[in-house]
């Protein structure tokens, strides 16, 4: 082979590629593999590196939620409660569920680009415990949730949001938030391993995240819709996480609310994480 | 260590009938490979022949539907983890994080490879050293050029030198000076002690690297040999010819057929033609009888048939279908 540099002559020693190759092949020390939880936070830490290179895609999370918290305090707010200040209040909890369940398609999204990409089987193919890219990748998840929460009740405290619950409430709100979200992006996950493009994957989480957020006791009291909406109202998962967030965030908790979630949480982990396990592992 | 398997010793891959099947489709259907230890072996097949479904399956990426196969000694279902920890992969379906820098990924690999933090960091600077990445190390992978892509790729397989490496055509799209880097990258690889099994749609590449190539058309081997075995299994020379006028080559190439009793292909340079012969001695005669006519030649060989060549007499068809340079004079 021909020796070619590019970058000048920075070294007296002259070796030839292949050399410099041999050489940082042979330096091969060879550590013990790591264990799981550490295989799971350098997967973790990826999804920061992303964050750090792409912020645009926090603005699809951010920008949203504040939109939403603007436009509807101040467009419909003084129709719908008297005025935008009354409305903020009961709003705005459920604002911040809105926003978080709705990330958490990104999940779906995150996972069909690394696919499409090949970086799915090159990091299928390391030698670690293999479910630790989903692990990484939901607590990477985890963060992004976390953050579109702060900047929702930032925008909302600026424009005048008062948590009666304080600050111990409003923090145990969004740790309850995370807990579900958590769960429900094992299925996401799925939607990610079956649906063919990140674009379908888009389109899906759409048809399912706009009705399952909006029929719902997020922007109005269920008591002013007709009956055969509340029906699904009173049983959407949505409604429930909300009920529970708003409960802490206003000061009046109800542990019955609290406690669905949770099982909610736990049963959906329960029956979504082993059936996305499966699928990551015969993924075709 | 577990106690000795039962493969046959000195194999890095063997595979018995190994299948599988998308939907109605048999990607692989039936494929037995028994590959030495050390070199480089070369996979050679047209788009969609099963090279990549093969090896997904053998770097437990794919469950075979039916069949087994064993790399280094284990079995990829039963004992893919053990796999694992001795192979590694590159190829288009195996990338980097496109949006990460070519640190920050060399360094996240090495994290998973077990090295702590400082150590991980120091692996990623040797390797983007030797990798000639220096200037590009903070850069996102995403802006690298064609060859830099392919040498980072690679790059990212061997922070710890695996005893095998799947190469998954690795030189697909690049310039000639690219993909001669790679190529010294795989020999290097080889000097290193690692087996190199690559896939490759370029005759000219197998040839130039691998000791021993199989020949996979439709989910299954076909020919496998050495170069040198799988050109003399057709059984017959190849006549290569230029002329002086490019006017003259139908000319030349009828009149040729004609003594030869062979099927003249007119090559995508506009004045070389060239022809499979099962009987060579009668090439001197052939060539004198052109002159006779008052047609001149320029430049002759004869010698054993190219790579193409051998897929075309296995398969009937060119190994790039759909090529449109190289056509068939109707004879």
């Amino acid at each position: 082979m021909t020796t070619q540099r590019e970058s000048g002559a920075e070294t007296l020693v002259e070796r030839t590629p292949d050399e410099q190759i041999a050489a940082a092949l042979g330096s091969g020390a060879r550590p013990d593999l790591p264990g799981p939880v550490s295989s799971s936070f350098s997967f973790a830490w990826r999804a920061l590196l992303k964050i750090k290179h792409v912020p645009e895609q926090l603005f699809d999370v951010t920008m949203f939620p504040i939109m939403f918290t603007l436009m509807f305090t101040f467009v419909f707010g003084g129709a719908i409660a008297g005025s935008p200040q009354d409305y903020l209040q009961y709003a705005l909890p459920g604002i911040l569920t809105q926003t978080v369940v709705f990330i958490t398609m990104y999940t779906a999204l995150t996972i069909n680009t690394d696919i499409e990409k090949g970086v799915f089987d090159r990091f299928r193919s390391l030698p670690v415990w293999r479910p630790s890219l989903l692990v990484g990748a939901l607590l990477g998840d985890t963060l992004r949730y976390a953050m579109a929460s702060f900047m929702v009740l930032v925008v909302g405290v600026v424009i005048g949001y008062r948590a009666p619950g304080g600050v111990l409430g409003v923090l145990l709100a969004v740790l309850l938030l995370l807990a579900f979200c958590f769960a429900l992006s094992w299925l996401w996950l799925i939607v990610g391993f079956k649906v063919r493009t990140p674009n379908a994957v888009m389109g899906v989480s759409m048809m399912v995240l706009f009705p399952l957020t909006f029929i719902s006791s997020v922007f109005a009291p269920p008591e002013t819709m007709p009956g055969w909406l509340r029906a699904f109202v009173d049983v959407n998962p949505v409604t429930l996480l909300n009920e529970a967030a708003r409960g802490l965030m206003n000061d009046n908790p109800d542990a019955g609310d609290i406690l669905i979630v949770l099982v909610m949480s736990v049963a959906i982990t329960a029956v979504f994480a082993p059936l996305a396990l499966r699928l990551y592992n015969r993924r075709t | 260590m577990t106690a000795m398997s039962p493969s046959s010793p000195g194999l890095a891959i063997e595979t018995h009938d190994l299948v599988r099947v998308f939907g109605s489709e048999r990607a692989v259907d039936g494929v037995d490979l028994a590959i030495p230890t050390g070199g480089v072996y070369g996979v050679l097949g047209p788009n969609g022949a099963g090279k990549t479904t093969t090896i997904r399956m053998l770097a437990t990426l794919l469950e075979p539907t039916s069949g087994t196969a064993l790399v280094l000694g284990h079995d990829v279902v039963r004992e893919a983890a053990k796999v694992r920890a001795r192979v590694a992969l590159t190829g288009q379906f195996a990338s980097l994080d496109e949006d990460l820098t070519g640190h920050e990924n060399l360094t996240l690999l090495a994290r998973m490879y077990g090295f702590g933090r400082a150590a991980a960091r120091h692996r990623a600077d040797e390797l983007l050293e030797a990798f000639d990445l220096v200037d590009a190390a903070k850069r996102q992978v995403k802006a690298y050029s064609g060859g830099m892509r392919r040498r980072i790729d690679v790059a990212g397989s061997l922070v710890v030198r695996p005893d095998l490496m799947f190469l998954d055509e690795p030189t697909t799209g690049l310039d000639p000076r690219s993909r001669n880097q790679v190529w010294g990258i795989v020999r290097a690889l080889v000097g290193a002690g690692t087996t190199v099994l690559l896939t490759t749609q370029y005759l000219e590449e197998a040839d130039q690297l691998a000791d021993r190539i199989a020949v996979i058309d439709r989910g299954r081997v076909i020919a496998e040999g050495t170069s040198g075995e799988l050109k003399a299994s057709v059984g017959s020379g190849a006549l290569h010819v230029r002329v002086a006028d490019t006017a003259e080559r139908e000319e030349v190439a009828r009149l040729l057929a004609e003594s030869l009793d062979a099927v003249p292909v007119l090559e995508s340079d506009p004045s070389a033609i060239s022809m499979r012969v099962a009987a060579p001695g009668r090439v001197a005669a052939a060539l004198q009888r052109v002159g006779e006519h008052g047609l001149a030649v320029t430049e002759y060989a004869l010698g054993q048939p190219s790579l193409d060549e051998v897929f075309l007499a296995l398969t009937g068809r060119p190994a790039q279908e759909n090529d449109p340079t190289d056509q068939e004079v109707p004879a």
